[in-house]
C-alpha cells in the first residue's frame, strides 16, 4: 500500500466535476480528505491523503493531471520560519497532530511536515510569524 | 555568609561563581543548601516572553525653526505616539496601534503593527518616521515636522516598562464552546489547551519569591542592555498568601524597569503580534541574585515541579473578574504537554519561551563571569519586603 500527501488545486471550471468521487470509484483509491476550499469562481484546493497499490495511485493522479487538476507535493505548503520562531511553543497547544512539539531538553519548537494537515491552528497561535501558509 | 561587596570584588577579580537558577537545583539536590550556598556567589535567572505594559520615551533633536511637540498631535509610522509632555519628549507604548487599520476592524484582528514594531524597527537600526503637528508659539514657531529616525537621530531613547516580570502567572483556559483571543493566546472550546506564561524554575521573582535581594536600583538584564529596576510596578502585591518556599499562591511581585533602548539587542527584543489581542513587546529579563544566606540558595533552588499556577477560566471568569479556578498545576506537568482538568487530558503550550529564558540566564552569566556586569545594592526594599542582611 503506498501513501501520498498531496494538494489538487482545481480550476474554476472543474468545481462541477465530481472529480474526488471518481478518483475512489475507477481508481480504487482510499481518499481522505484533510482540507478543503471551494469557492465559486474561484481556483478550488484540496488537501487530501490518498492510498492504494502504487498502479492505482500512478493511474489516479494521471487521470487528474489530465482533467486540467493540478498535483503537489504536501510538504512545501506549511512552512516554518525558524529565524523568526522564539520557541515559545504556543503552537504546540493547539496543533492537533504532533506535527508541532517541544523537545524535552532543549524545549525549543520541532516541527515535522509529515504530521501536518494543514490546518492552520499555527497560524493564529503564533505572534512571531513563524508559521506562514502556502495554501 | 557573604556580602554584595565581597561578590562585586571576586567579579572583579575574575574569582565569582556563578551558577543559573536550573542548575542549582541539580547542585543542591546532590549536595544540600548549605554546601551550594558556600560554592555559589550568584545565581542567574532569566525570561523570555510579552510583556505588554512596555514602552520607550525619546527625545528628538529640534528641527529648525524649532518644534514644540507637547500639546500638539504626533504619529510613528502611522501609530499616535503620546505628546503630554515638553517640547520634544515624546511617548510611544508598544500596544499602541495605527488609527483606523483596517486588519484590527475585522475579528479577531491580526495586529501585524503597532508601537511594538516600532520599537523593534529602531533596535534593529531602522528609521521610522516621524510626523507632528502642533498650535506654534513665539519660541517654537513650527507648525509641522516630519522626519525619518533612527536611533542614532534620538538626544535619548529610553525604554520603560511600567509591569514586566510579573510573579507567577495563571494557567489559562477556555470552558465556552467556541476559540476565543486572549493575551494568552488562542484557547480552543471546553478545554482544548491550556497556555501558560511564566519561565518556571528560571523565573526571576520566583527564585526570590519574597523580594528579599530585588529592589529598587537592583540591575538587571533587560533585552540586552543592563538597565534597572525603578520602582514597583503597577498592581505590584507585596504581601500576597503564600505556599511552602514562601511561593506566591497567585499573580503578585512585578516590577517597573528602566534601560537605555541605544544599548538594546533584538535577539532579545521582538514585536509580538497576538491574534485577537492586540501588539505587544517580548523582552528578555534577567535578574542575578547574590547568595548573601542560605536561605537565598534555598529559594533559588525551587525546581519546575514545586512551582504550582492556578488554573483560570479565560472565557468568561476572566473577563467577569470572578474569583476562583480549576485546581493547580506544577511547572513540569505544564512542560510535559500535557495536564488533566476535571478528568480531560489538555494540551498545553507557552507565551514565555524556556528555551530563550535559558539563554538570557547564561549569557547573565557570562556577563557576570567575565566582569563586565557588577551587582547593585537596592537603595530601597520593594512594598511589602524585608532585604537580607549583608545585602
Amino acid at each position: 500500500m503506498a501513501k501520498k500527501k498531496l494538494v489538487f488545486s482545481f480550476p474554476p471550471r472543474l468545481i462541477r466535476e465530481p472529480v474526488t468521487s471518481n478518483l475512489i470509484r475507477r481508481f480504487d483509491l482510499e481518499v481522505n480528505l484533510l482540507r478543503a476550499r471551494i469557492q465559486p469562481r474561484e481556483q478550488g484546493r484540496i488537501v487530501a491523503e490518498l492510498s492504494g497499490t502504487p498502479e492505482s495511485l500512478e493511474a489516479g493522479l494521471a487521470y487528474m493531471e489530465d482533467q486540467g487538476v493540478q498535483v503537489d507535493p504536501l510538504i512545501q505548503e506549511m512552512r516554518y520560519y525558524e529565524d523568526r520562531c522564539v520557541h515559545c511553543t504556543a503552537c504546540t497547544a493547539v496543533c492537533p497532530t504532533d506535527a508541532l512539539t517541544v523537545h524535552p531538553e532543549t524545549r525549543e519548537l520541532v516541527f515535522d511536515p509529515s504530521h501536518c494537515i494543514m490546518c492552520e491552528s499555527c497560524l493564529a497561535a503564533c505572534p512571531y510569524g513563524a508559521m506562514d501558509s502556502q495554501f | 555568609m557573604r556580602t554584595l561587596e565581597e561578590i562585586n570584588a571576586k567579579i572583579k577579580a575574575g574569582k565569582v561563581v556563578v551558577a543559573t537558577a536550573e542548575e542549582v537545583v541539580d547542585l543542591v539536590k546532590e549536595r544540600g543548601v548549605k554546601q551550594a550556598a558556600r560554592m555559589v556567589d550568584v545565581v542567574t535567572t532569566g525570561t523570555f516572553g510579552p510583556m505588554c505594559s512596555s514602552g520607550i520615551y525619546f527625545n528628538i533633536k529640534q528641527a529648525t525653526p524649532k518644534i514644540k511637540c507637547g500639546g500638539g498631535r504626533v504619529s510613528v509610522d502611522g501609530v499616535p505616539a503620546y505628546a503630554g509632555w515638553a517640547a520634544a519628549d515624546i511617548l510611544l507604548g508598544c500596544s499602541a496601534l495605527p488609527e483606523d487599520g483596517p486588519r484590527n476592524a475585522v475579528y479577531p484582528g491580526l495586529f501585524k503593527f503597532g508601537g511594538a514594531h516600532i520599537i523593534e524597527k529602531l533596535v534593529r537600526g531602522e528609521k521610522v518616521r516621524l510626523e507632528v503637528k502642533t498650535y506654534g508659539t513665539d519660541c517654537y514657531p513650527r507648525k509641522e515636522y516630519v522626519a525619518e529616525l533612527g536611533l542614532a537621530e534620538l538626544n535619548d531613547a529610553v525604554m520603560f516598562n511600567p509591569r514586566n516580570g510579573y510573579q507567577l502567572y495563571n494557567v489559562a483556559v477556555n470552558l465556552s464552546r467556541r476559540t476565543i483571543y486572549t493575551y494568552m493566546g488562542v484557547l480552543k472550546g471546553r478545554l482544548g489547551n491550556a497556555n501558560y506564561s511564566t519561565a518556571g524554575a528560571l523565573s526571576p521573582l520566583l527564585n526570590d519569591p519574597e523580594l528579599r535581594t530585588v529592589g529598587i536600583g537592583t540591575r538587571v538584564f533587560f533585552a540586552g542592555a543592563h538597565g534597572y529596576v525603578a520602582w514597583p510596578g503597577t498592581q505590584h502585591v507585596g504581601d500576597p498568601v503564600r505556599l511552602a518556599g514562601g511561593l506566591p499562591e497567585n499573580p503578585s511581585a512585578n516590577l517597573a524597569l528602566i534601560g537605555n533602548l541605544k544599548e538594546m539587542d533584538p535577539a532579545y527584543l521582538r514585536a509580538a503580534s497576538i491574534v485577537g489581542y492586540g501588539a505587544s513587546l517580548a523582552l528578555a529579563f534577567g535578574l542575578p541574585i547574590p547568595v548573601v544566606d542560605e536561605q537565598v540558595m534555598a529559594q533559588c533552588a525551587v525546581s519546575d515541579e514545586d512551582i504550582t499556577y492556578p488554573i483560570v477560566d479565560y472565557s468568561e471568569n476572566y473577563p467577569l473578574g470572578r474569583a476562583g479556578n480549576l485546581g493547580r498545576v506544577s511547572m513540569s506537568q505544564l512542560m510535559s504537554g500535557q495536564i488533566e482538568i476535571n478528568g480531560k487530558t489538555v494540551s498545553t503550550g507557552g507565551m514565555t519561551s524556556r528555551a530563550r529564558a535559558r539563554q538570557v540566564a547564561l549569557e547573565l552569566k557570562s556577563r557576570i563571569e567575565q566582569g563586565v556586569f557588577l551587582l547593585t545594592r537596592p537603595v530601597s526594599p520593594l512594598p511589602g519586603a524585608t532585604l537580607a542582611e549583608g545585602l
